[in-house]
């Protein structure tokens, strides 16, 4: 195949440059628009699905929207029966549950997360952080039966009676012990939301600690005191926005605190009697539920759920980002 | 220094040093508590789980309570239906979705898509489902395990997304611009040279996804609502081993308690095998 | 601003004509002129932000791929102007091959997947592999890969991948052949065996390669171009003659400190 140089001395037009040249530029160009229309098309699905969620959940829950108007939060009446639907001692029993699986949590994790970033050997810290996450990974019905068959019944027989008789002068913690209710449900999203919380506070350490925790050695403080004092206070904002995020994980979860919570739409003081949650009462009610006004009342408790888990996921990620973004 | 200085300051310094240790054990103990919790729920569940299971748990089909022989081997296919459909109907969206951030990364569109992609992984999935089921299910007013795998789909995409989005921007940029500098067309550079480099980590990210739904119980609670029997047909209602799991351990009957610990037995040994395959897929490249 | 004089007397395959670019709001270039002369290596040289690899970037309009950035001006390609949207971006690139700063073989590819890479996938497997081994015969590197042509491209030394990217650019035919400081990675050795490479390759293409190399342009070039980034940041081009008279008699006085090392 003969070779021809590049059009020097005067020769015209363009050389021959052989079978490399010889490709359909229009096809080229076209199936590169047919691509990048297939990418945004997919990406237009993608928003699209998300906008109808909140769409479909608003037109579904607007019966009872309208039925009920804002008394819907503060009613605290639950009764299918006379088709009275008050949402509050469901909200009452999720935030009593999540309230007590943050503090729990919060506490443990951050601890845990200190352990890892800072004190903990690699060849701790790897496999360590390893068992934490795959925590995570277990299944929340797993969780639930975990917490029905062991952690309910130790509740009833030793923890329960323990905390009765040690601090039993607080009303929270008096009355009968059944094995499942706030306090067990607590317990369970408190495991589960632990691995959410560990791992974001570590990162938010590792990525604030480094600077400090150096000038706070070289002082001659001790590795205690360069972790309570200088290394967590400066992360408290990004451990703050990680609890929250566990937060958001705890309110949501449906499954396991179904099988631990006793499912009883009351409230009451005491963290051992039975409660329910907004998520439980959609997964036991929904698929029994007759007539148009139950079935969007339970809609508007599952839209409830999407607003709070909104707002309170996009404050965590407000924190988080504000404080990883001064560390890029 | 005289001697009489010394000693307070020497004292000091031990009860500071004691802290010190003491403090790294309570975070150590700390730390702990989660691994121990994580070998006390999977020293329960292998326990009492393979007490209850047998070749007969795992080929035949549900029994009346109280009746010996039972299996769930319907819930195993019908979970198997149902996430793979997921990910037939995840991936290609996830994974363009995904294309699109890393080759447009800024502009305000890409960080809407960044920021509802967020919203949907934090929505619960009980909300999920209820949409499936006002869009799949309502209106053929029947429960079908297609209903489910949709709501699988939107659980996974967040997931998918990020992943790949990372995967693609991970790949070198002299990689893409050397195969544009050739002369190759976007969707060749992109599918051919660039996607390919990104493979194993879009395979993690998957692995991942499809662990994170295989368990999941709420949504299908009313989309494949579950089953007595055989179905192969997605549009059906179908059996999905982690609602035969929930049925069983809330029921009141000891023959259906001990199948749930195998069934949750089951559940457990799939999402561990899908974790550490994706370990195993994505770290010897990362050790390069 | 001068023309190599040359350049007016024969066929250039290759000019640029008031050439600016923009990494949006930022100008990196202002007003370049230039030809390149066929069968022979332009060196493209200047201290760092000077300009000359968005130049070079302009040439096979790489420089836009990345976002918000664009180019004004003339870029004449045989005559036609590349910017023109009659010309297609991939025929340009057919035409204008690149080698890049660092080595960028394909990963998932192998050796020989790797210099096939840009050529039509219809073609028959012999095919390619005949333009494959002339290809690495022109890279110099055939006689090292030969034996393995199915191995991942990462089995080779940092030389050896720069020389399969130069063979890769040579596969498709090019005109002229764009190279952006394309040793500055290597070894020594390596290095001298890209520019052997250079001076052989001048013979049939058109070679721009940017340095920041003063004695490299000076070995391999037969014409160089000297820019410099003015007070507000913006490239120019200062200085293009024959590469013996730029080192001796410069006519201007800032490449001449340049040359003479007072900076850059």
């Amino acid at each position: 195949m003969p070779t021809t140089v590049p059009g020097a001395r005067g020769e015209g037009g363009p050389p021959r440059r052989g079978r490399a040249r010889s490709l359909n530029v229009a096809a080229i160009a076209a199936a590169d628009r047919f691509f990048l229309f297939v990418v945004h098309a997919a990406v237009g699905l993608f928003v699209f699905v998300v906008g109808l969620l909140f769409v479909e959940l608003v037109r579904q829950s607007w019966p009872a929207i309208q039925a009920f108007g804002f008394k819907f939060l503060w009613t605290s009446q639950w009764n299918p029966v006379t088709q009275q639907f008050g949402a509050l001692p469901l909200i009452y029993g999720t935030v009593v549950s999540s309230a007590i699986a943050i503090v729990l949590a919060g506490v443990v994790g951050v601890l845990a997360a200190a352990y890892l970033a800072e004190f903990a050997p690699g060849w701790i810290a790897r496999p360590l952080g390893f068992a934490i996450e795959l925590l995570a990974a277990v299944p929340s019905v797993v969780f639930g039966l975990w917490g029905l068959f062991v952690l309910a019944p130790f509740v009833r027989t030793i923890l329960g009676p323990f905390l009765q008789h040690t601090l039993g002068f607080l009303p929270i913690f008096q009355g009968p012990i059944s094995g499942v209710g706030l306090l067990t449900a607590g317990l369970v999203l408190a495991l589960m939301i632990l691995p959410t919380v560990t791992a974001i506070s570590r990162e938010v350490i590792v990525a604030i600690g480094t600077d400090l925790r150096e000038a706070s050695m070289s002082l001659g403080a001790t590795k205690w005191e360069t972790v309570a004092r200088v290394v967590l206070p400066a992360s408290r904002i990004g451990i703050f926005g990680a609890i929250v995020l566990g937060l958001g994980r705890a309110l949501g979860e449906t499954i396991a605190t179904t099988m631990v919570i006793g499912n009883r739409p009351e409230i009451a003081a005491s963290l051992f009697a039975p409660s329910y949650t907004l998520a439980s009462v959609i997964a036991n009610e929904f698929t029994e539920a007759n007539g148009a006004l139950y079935v969007s009342a339970l809609v508007e408790l599952g839209l409830l759920l999407f607003v709070v888990s909104f707002i309170v996921n996009g404050a965590a990620r407000l924190l988080l980002w504000i404080v990883m973004r001064e560390k890029k | 220094m005289t001697p009489e200085r010394a000693a307070p300051v020497k004292s000091k310094v031990g009860l500071r040093h004691t802290t010190s240790i003491a403090g790294t054990f309570l975070t150590a103990a700390c730390a702990s508590i989660g691994a121990i919790s994580l070998l006390c729920i999977l020293g329960y569940v292998a326990v009492q789980g393979f007490r209850a299971i047998d070749i007969a748990f795992v080929t035949a089909l549900p029994v009346p309570a109280g009746e010996s022989g039972g299996g769930v081997a319907n819930g195993i296919v019908g979970t198997a239906i149902t996430v793979g459909l997921a990910v037939i109907i995840a991936t290609p969206i996830g994974l363009l979705s995904g294309l699109f951030l890393a080759l447009f990364g800024r502009g305000w569109f890409p960080e809407v898509v960044r920021f509802l992609s967020d919203v949907l992984s934090g929505i619960p999935s009980i909300a999920i489902g209820l949409f499936a089921y006002g869009l799949l299910v309502a209106p053929f007013r029947h429960f079908s395990a297609l209903a489910a795998s949709f709501a699988f789909a939107l659980l996974m995409l967040p997931l998918i997304l990020r992943t790949s989005e990372e995967a693609v921007r991970s790949v070198p940029r002299a990689v893409r611009e050397g195969a544009l500098a050739l002369g190759l067309s976007e969707l060749s550079a992109t599918m051919r040279i660039v996607v390919p480099a990104a493979r194993p980590a879009i395979i993690t990210g998957l692995l991942l996804a499809i662990a994170r739904v295989t368990g999941e119980t709420a949504p299908l609670l009313f989309t494949a609502f579950g089953s007595q029997f055989w179905e192969l047909n997605p549009t059906q209602p179908m059996a999905q081993l982690p609602l035969q799991v929930f049925t069983y351990a809330i029921s009141s009957y000891r023959s259906w308690h001990e199948q749930a610990w195998a069934g949750a037995l089951l559940l457990i040994l799939a999402v561990l095998v899908l974790n550490i395959l994706a370990r195993v897929v994505l770290t010897p490249r990362s050790q390069r | 601003m001068n023309e190599a004089d040359n350049a007016k007397a024969v066929d250039v395959p290759l000019r640029v004509a008031g050439l600016s670019a923009y990494y949006g709001a930022r100008q990196a270039v202002a007003d370049v002129s230039m030809a390149f002369v066929p069968n022979s290596v332009t060196a493209l040289m200047g201290p760092s932000g000077c300009g000359k690899t968005t130049i070079l970037r302009c040439l096979n309009r790489i420089h836009e791929i990345l976002p918000g950035a664009y180019a004004r001006g003339q870029v004449l390609l045989g005559g036609e102007d590349v910017y023109d949207s009659g010309m297609s971006v991939i025929e340009l690139r057919r035409r204008v091959g690149m080698v890049f700063q660092r080595a960028n073989p394909f990963p998932t590819l192998s050796i020989l997947g790797n210099v096939t890479a840009g050529l039509s996938r219809r073609l028959p497997a012999g095919e390619k592999l005949r333009m494959a081994e002339k290809a690495l015969r022109s890279a110099a590197l055939w006689e090292e890969v030969k034996d393995k042509l199915h191995k991942p491209a990462s089995a080779l030394s940092g030389g050896q991948q720069q020389r399969l990217c130069i063979a890769r650019a040579l596969a498709v035919e090019p005109e002229v052949l764009l190279m952006d400081e394309p040793t500055s990675s290597l070894d020594p050795i390596s290095t001298l065996s890209i520019e052997e490479l250079m001076t052989v390759l001048a013979a049939e293409y058109a070679i721009v390669v940017v340095t920041h190399n003063m004695q490299q342009a000076a070995r391999v070039s037969k014409y160089s171009a000297f820019m410099l980034a003015d007070e507000t940041g913006v490239g120019r081009l200062i200085e293009m003659d024959e590469t013996t008279r730029i080192f001796t008699k410069p006519s201007d006085r800032r490449t001449e400190d340049y040359i003479t090392g007072r900076f850059g």
